[in-house]
């Protein structure tokens, strides 16, 4: 049951890959490749109950930070255009 | 008893995989950006719910339930974080909703 769950993560990380590479703008990019590092947490957590070696869910947490902070500063970077931009305040920002 | 616990954790894996199946095929046939969001939604909420559940099911009182916990834990406070982050930036960067018009009021008859 652990492999048909596994395939199943693999369908759908190569359906969002599909999704990132011919996404109209690159915010659809974004969310599919924030569904990938997702997918990848789970698909790491399975692959520790497959092998039979627990360690593998160290790597899952690890993975799942850098996945935030990747998403969120690939975010900041393009709604600001700059990564050390204080931000404005909202009501300026707003279109 | 080992039986039972196996078939929840069997269920519960086998559910999660279909709800990440679900999510997948929402994320190529919905039409716009930010109906797709709900698609990579039920990715992390159901399918990665049901996932880790089966897997702690699996791994009984110790110190890997301990972890998928914390997994979870970071799934739950960390994914409606990214996509509100998502949704915000896609809104002011300008990417318009795809919304019905006046004259054909819903796109599925």
């Amino acid at each position: 049951m652990f492999a048909a769950a596994a395939c199943a993560l693999l369908v759908t990380i190569a359906f969002a890959l599909t999704r990132a590479a011919l996404g109209p703008t690159v915010f659809d990019s974004l969310l599919a490749a924030n569904t990938i590092g997702t997918c990848s947490m789970l698909l790491l957590a399975l692959m520790g109950f497959l092998g039979g070696r627990p360690e593998f869910l160290d790597l899952a947490l690890v993975y799942g930070l850098l996945n935030v902070l990747g998403t969120i500063a690939v975010l900041k970077y393009f709604r600001h255009g700059d990564l050390g931009d204080p931000g404005e305040p909202e009501e300026s920002s707003a279109p | 008893m080992s039986m039972v616990r196996d078939l929840i954790s069997w269920g519960c894996l086998l559910a999660g995989g279909f709800f990440c199946l679900v999510g997948a095929v929402g994320l190529i046939r919905l039409p716009d950006f930010y109906t797709r969001m709900h698609a990579a939604s039920v990715i992390e909420t159901l399918g990665a719910a049901l996932i880790l559940a089966g897997l702690m099911i699996q791994a009984g009182l110790s110190l890997v339930a301990v972890k998928l916990a914390m997994i979870g834990l970071l799934i739950f406070f960390i994914s409606p974080a990214a996509t509100h982050a998502l949704a915000r930036a896609a809104l002011v960067r300008g990417v318009q909703p795809l919304l019905a018009s006046r004259e054909q009021p819903s796109s599925k008859r």
